[in-house]
C-alpha cells in the first residue's frame, strides 16, 4: 500500500529512490566527507553511513553558508545524495538546490517527516506536485 | 513573483546571459520561499573560498568572467567573505600548489567581475558598516546574524552562487528578514551567569543557538548584567548562527530594534522562557574538555579577529616562544592585518612561532587536508563556532579562553 505525504512545492525534479532518514540536521560542510561520500561527524546520528545516491530525509539545515556551492559540486563529482527531504530547510540549502538543479523539498502537512520515513523505504518525490509517495516500505 | 520592466528584461536576456543566469535563479528561490517581488540591495557579500566552490564552482566563475564587460560587471559594491589560500603563507601551512592555483583562478575570476576581494568575515568592523533597515544579500552567517541583529540590517543567508546574483541583478528575493514580520522575537532566553571572556559569549550562543535550532526562530535574550562589545557580540552571534541556522536575535535595550521587551517580541511576549546559569556553561565547556593532552594546532579564527583581539594575543605571546610541537594560527582580515604589521603585532606573534594569516579563515583553509598534512589533531581555540564545526573535519577540539590558548600554545600541553 502506498503512502501519500503532501508538502511545500520544492525544486529540482522528481525522482524515484531509497530514503536515509534521521532525526538530525544536515550542513554539506560540516557533517559530511565529500570524497568518500558518508557522513562524516562523529555525533552525527547517520555517522559512517554512505550517502550517494540515497534520499536524504533529516529535520533542518544547520548553519553553513557553502552548501550552496557544495550541492553542485557534490552532484557533479558523482558522489552526492539522489534528493534531500526536510521538515524544514533555511536558504542555503534551498539556494543550494536551486543552482544545483536538484531535488528538494520541505514544509510537510502531515507532520514530522523523519518519523513518516524510514531508512530504507522507497520514495518517489515529486517537487513540482509538493508531494513525496512510498512506494513501499523498508523490510 | 511580480517583476517590473527592468527584471522581465533581464529574464528575457536582454542584459546578458550572467544577469539572465542570477534573476532566474532568484526567482526559483524566491518562489521556494514565497517571495512576492525582488528587494534593491546595497551590497552584496559573497563566500566562495575554493574548498567550498570546488573545481565546477570555479569553472563557473570563469564561464561568467568570459562574457563581455558590461554583461559580466556586478551593479553593486560585491565584496568576498575569506579565501581558501592566503598566498603569502601556504606552503607553510603544508597547503598544495593545487589549491593554491585554484584559488588563484577564482580570484582571476572575480576580479573579472569587479567584484572586489576583500576576504573578510568582518567586514561589519572592517568595510562598511550595514545601516539599520538597509536591505543586503550578505553571505557568512555571522555576518548575517551581526548585520541583523547588532545593527538593525536586512539580510537572509546568502550562499555564494545567491550573493553573487544580487551583485549581478542590485536585487534579491524579498523574503525571511527583509520582512518586518519575521523580524519578530519567537523564543525568550534569560542568562543567569556573568559573561567575562569571548569565548563565554560564544557559549551563550552555542547554548541559545542548540536550543532554537531553525533559521526561522528569532532568540531575545534577557538578564546579561553589562553591554557587550562589538567582538563581544560577534562570538555570540557567530555560534548562535553556527549551533542553530540562527540568523536574527534581539537583546531589549541593547540592538536598535529591540528598545524594550515589548518591543523585541512586537507585543506578543511567550509566558515560557529558559533559563541559562553557570552550571549550563560548566556542561558546554565539559563536552570539549581534554586537559593535560598534547596540543597540536591553536586556532584563533572564526570569525577573523579585530584590531584589538589580534593586540590581545600579541601582549600575551609576547617574549615567549611556543612548543616546537605546537602550532599557533591567527587569521584575520587583510585590513587589520596591515595595521598589526604597521604597529608591530604581527611581529610580536611571529617572534614567538605563531602565524597570523591575512583574509582566510581556518575552516575555510581546506582544513582537513592541513591536519592530514601537518599531523594536527587536538585543535584549541577560543572559538565556539570553530569548536562547532571542526569536529566535522577530522579534529578533536577544545575550547579555551584566549589565555588559556596561549598557555596551551607556550607548553605543548592542554591548560584549562
Amino acid at each position: 500500500m502506498t503512502t501519500v505525504l503532501h508538502c511545500h512545492k520544492g525544486i529540482g525534479p522528481a525522482v524515484r529512490g531509497t530514503a536515509l532518514c534521521a532525526s538530525d540536521d544536515f550542513s554539506a560542510r560540516y557533517d559530511l566527507d565529500r570524497m568518500k561520500g558518508v557522513f562524516s561527524r562523529p555525533a552525527h546520528k547517520l555517522y559512517g553511513q554512505d550517502y550517494r545516491g540515497q534520499i536524504l530525509v533529516l529535520n533542518t539545515a544547520k548553519g553553513g553558508v557553502a552548501s550552496a556551492w557544495m550541492l553542485r559540486h557534490m552532484r557533479e563529482s558523482g558522489v552526492t545524495p539522489l534528493a534531500y527531504v526536510f521538515n524544514s530547510v533555511n536558504p542555503i540549502l534551498a539556494q543550494g538546490a536551486a543552482f544545483g538543479e536538484i531535488t528538494m523539498v520541505d514544509r510537510f502537512e502531515d507532520g514530522d517527516v523523519t518519523t513518516l520515513i524510514r531508512s530504507g523505504d522507497e520514495l518517489l518525490v515529486e517537487p513540482e506536485a509538493g508531494r513525496i509517495t512510498i512506494l513501499s516500505r523498508a523490510p | 513573483m511580480k517583476l517590473n520592466d527592468e527584471e522581465e528584461a533581464m529574464l528575457a536576456g536582454e542584459f546578458g546571459p550572467a544577469r539572465q543566469w542570477a534573476i532566474k535563479h532568484q526567482i526559483a528561490v524566491g518562489s521556494f520561499f514565497d517571495a512576492e517581488d525582488l528587494v534593491p540591495v546595497g551590497q552584496a557579500h559573497i563566500m566562495a573560498d575554493t574548498e567550498a566552490t570546488g573545481t565546477t564552482g570555479v569553472e563557473f566563475l570563469e564561464t561568467l568572467a568570459r562574457l563581455p564587460e558590461d554583461q559580466r560587471r556586478v551593479r553593486i559594491p560585491t565584496i568576498t567573505d575569506p579565501r581558501g589560500v592566503d598566498f603569502a603563507a601556504y606552503k607553510r601551512l603544508k597547503q598544495t600548489e593545487d589549491m593554491a592555483d585554484r584559488e588563484a583562478r577564482a580570484v582571476r575570476a572575480f576580479e573579472a567581475l569587479s567584484v572586489m576581494m576583500t576576504n573578510t568575515c568582518i567586514n561589519y568592523q572592517t568595510i562598511l558598516p550595514p545601516v539599520c533597515g538597509e536591505h543586503l544579500a550578505f553571505g557568512d552567517t555571522g555576518v548575517v546574524i551581526y548585520s541583523n541583529g547588532v545593527l538593525g540590517a536586512r539580510s537572509n543567508f546568502e550562499g555564494g552562487p545567491s550573493a553573487l546574483s544580487a551583485g549581478l541583478t542590485g536585487r534579491t528575493p524579498r523574503y525571511g528578514y527583509h520582512l518586518d514580520s519575521k523580524r519578530r522575537g519567537t523564543r525568550h532566553f534569560v542568562v543567569e551567569s556573568s559573561l567575562s571572556s569571548l569565548n563565554d559569549w560564544g557559549v551563550l550562543g552555542g547554548l541559545v543557538g542548540k536550543a532554537t535550532n531553525s533559521y526561522w526562530e528569532v532568540p531575545v535574550i534577557s538578564g546579561l548584567d553589562r553591554v557587550p562589545n562589538s567582538d563581544e557580540m560577534k562570538h555570540f552571534g557567530a555560534a548562535l548562527a553556527s549551533f542553530g541556522s540562527v540568523a536574527m536575535f534581539h537583546i531589549p535595550g541593547v540592538t536598535p530594534e529591540a528598545p524594550s521587551m515589548n518591543q523585541a517580541f512586537h507585543g506578543q511576549i511567550p509566558p515560557e522562557s529558559v533559563k541559562f546559569d553557570a552550571d549550563d556553561f560548566k556542561r558546554f565547556y565539559a563536552q570539549y574538555e581534554a586537559r593535560g593532552e598534547k596540543a597540536d594546532v591553536v586556532v584563533f579564527a572564526a570569525p577573523q579577529l579585530s584590531l584589538l583581539e589580534v593586540e590581545q594575543v600579541a601582549k600575551l605571546i609576547a617574549g615567549r616562544n611556543i612548543h616546537d610541537q605546537t602550532s599557533l594560527i591567527v587569521t584575520t582580515s587583510p585590513e587589520i592585518k596591515f595595521a598589526a604589521d604597521r604597529m608591530g603585532l604581527t611581529d610580536k606573534i611571529e617572534r614567538s612561532g605563531g602565524m597570523v594569516l591575512s583574509g582566510v579563515c581556518f575552516y575555510q583553509s581546506y582544513a582537513r587536508e592541513m591536519a592530514e598534512a601537518n599531523g594536527w589533531s587536538r585543535l584549541i581555540t577560543n572559538s565556539a563556532k570553530l569548536v562547532n564545526i571542526i569536529g566535522g573535519y577530522g579534529y578533536r577540539p577544545t575550547l579555551l579562553s584566549m589565555e588559556n590558548c596561549i598557555e596551551s600554545a607556550v607548553s605543548g600541553r592542554i591548560m584549562q
